[in-house]
């Protein structure tokens, strides 16, 4: 509770060190325009339409729907990867051998392309919301599960010691001694997981959804609109910039304090 | 009727897989009193601290301790990164089931003493220089009060000054709580300088007690003329020339 306090107390001071990537993103933009005008409206539309274009889509109200559908399946892929992935890395990191074996199965998992899971999930599910989410788990399951076990395997022996010789009851290690250690690692994989959820839920969907942003995009593509195909992707860029620097970057600072 | 508060060491012999680490270990330690393990690095006087602390299981022998309460302030600070400094000296606290408040207080009041600002408080151990964070290791250690106090080489990594600083503080609550503790270091002058006893250990073939010296005058009267003096004595000792293979060329 204190926590949240705190991290609530420090948003204003937080937001205000926002203006610097605000002017950065404002230059980002001024070189959009500066595209628009060498290579024209339909290679790349200027800021001005692809905005225009972003607010009629939301005032007109159907991609909100996509929207929706495409966080929900975000969201399902990214807690299931989350708990199992969490859960198995921290269990793993418990014991040498499943560490040991793990490691070639996490090198196959975090090489295999999405793309490759992509094709085999539309064979074994089908154009399903399965097929989305399963790319999502498989894709972000490997990350979390290396933070994890990371987490558990860096615990020093050193401060061990220091609980036993304290007699600290079993309820403490695991708060005041495990958790904070194992949570500087597994965190941050947190973060990153979510990044790549959100990149691959796109990617499924516009490969294999009926619907959803990435289907909304393939659509654009087909009808060669890209004035709406850069709306889809500022609505995707916007909706992981606020995630990431309104939720998550504001909880990492404060979790984060006593690390250099 | 109270039970004497003492730990008694009885032919304790330890090894790791086939590497035998100590053999035979007597000895005895009262209420109050300073006793030293004495011999260089890599002899089995940490495993024989960690033993005695119920850091290792034993393994033969019997080590009785019946000490009411004990801690233990190691080499190095051993701080949790993620907690202030206030945080981490009331560790101990926390422990024993103190409330917050009660056990900040302790923490605040111990930690001035041991020559920490009101401004340290809410720092994190990264902020701190290594000897501020000895300093709360032995603020940790000590807010406990224990009866009985584990020194393994706290003072080594430490610039002289705050050796000395440190040195005059545990000697002032030995006198005035009448403080136990057990001492391990390869330090001679740190030795005699603060014990009652001092053991030597040899680390060849196995760890083994070689000899046992004794000093009666009182801590606090020892200056470093004494030090020097009986450091100087023991340095013509044939056996400590020996256990510490000292080539006096």
């Amino acid at each position: 509770m204190k926590f949240i306090i705190k991290i609530i107390k420090d948003l204003p001071a937080y937001l205000w060190s926002g203006w610097g990537a605000i002017a950065s993103i404002f230059l980002f933009i001024a070189f959009w325009d500066l595209g628009n005008q060498l290579y024209g409206n339909l290679v790349l539309p200027s800021p001005k339409e692809t905005f225009s274009t972003l607010f009629t889509m939301l005032y007109a109200g159907t991609v909100w729907g996509d929207m929706i559908l495409t966080i929900t399946r975000a969201i399902y892929g990214f807690s299931i990867s989350l708990l199992v992935g969490s859960f198995l890395g921290l269990i793993s990191g418990l014991f040498l051998t499943a560490s040991m074996m793990s490691r070639p199965i996490v090198t196959i998992l975090v090489g295999m392309p999405p793309i490759a899971w992509i094709v085999l999930a539309m064979i074994w599910f089908g154009m399903s919301d399965m097929t989305v989410i399963f790319t999502v788990i498989v894709a972000s399951f490997p990350i979390i599960f290396v933070g994890a076990l990371q987490g558990t395997r860096t615990i020093e022996g050193e401060l061990k010691e220091m609980a036993d010789s304290f007699n600290l009851p079993f309820h403490m290690k695991l708060f005041d001694v495990y958790f904070p250690h194992i949570f500087s690692y597994i965190f941050p994989a947190w973060v990153s997981a979510l990044g790549m959820s959100w990149k691959i839920v796109v990617m499924a969907e516009l490969l294999s959804a009926n619907d959803g942003i990435g289907a909304a995009l393939a659509i654009a593509r087909s009808q060669l609109d890209t004035p709406t195909a850069l709306a889809l992707v500022v609505i995707m860029i916007g909706t992981l910039l606020l995630i990431e620097y309104l939720i998550l970057e504001p909880v990492k600072r404060e979790v984060e304090l006593w690390r250099d | 009727m109270e039970r004497l508060e003492e730990l008694v060491v009885k032919n304790v012999s330890h090894s790791f897989g086939f590497d035998d680490i100590l053999k035979d270990i007597n000895f005895k330690l009262e209420k109050g009193k300073v006793l030293s393990i004495v011999g260089p690095s890599g002899g089995g006087k940490t495993t024989l601290l960690h033993l005695c602390a119920h850091l290792l299981d034993l393994e033969e022998g019997q080590i009785q301790n019946n000490f009411k309460s004990s801690s233990y302030a190691f080499q190095e600070a051993r701080l949790l990164p993620w907690k202030n400094v206030i945080d981490n000296i009331s560790l101990g606290l926390k422990a024993k089931g103190i409330k917050r408040e009660e056990r900040e207080k302790e923490a605040r009041k111990i930690a001035l003493e041991f020559g920490l600002d009101k401004d340290d408080f809410e720092k994190f151990p990264k902020d701190l220089s290594g000897g501020m964070k000895q300093r709360v290791s032995f603020a940790r250690a000590m807010v406990t009060k224990p009866s009985l106090l584990f020194l393994d080489e706290p003072f080594s990594a430490l610039d002289i000054g705050l050796k000395k600083e440190l040195q005059m503080m545990l000697i002032k609550t030995i006198e005035k709580e009448n403080l136990s503790v057990l001492f391990i270091t390869h330090d001679l002058m740190e030795a005699i300088k603060l014990s009652d006893e001092v053991l030597l250990l040899k680390a060849e073939p196995v760890g083994h007690i070689v000899k046992t010296f004794t000093y009666t005058l009182p801590q606090i009267l020892r200056d470093d003329e004494f030090v020097y003096d009986q450091t100087a004595k023991l340095l013509l000792n044939r056996t400590i020339i020996e256990t510490f293979e000292l080539e006096l060329k």
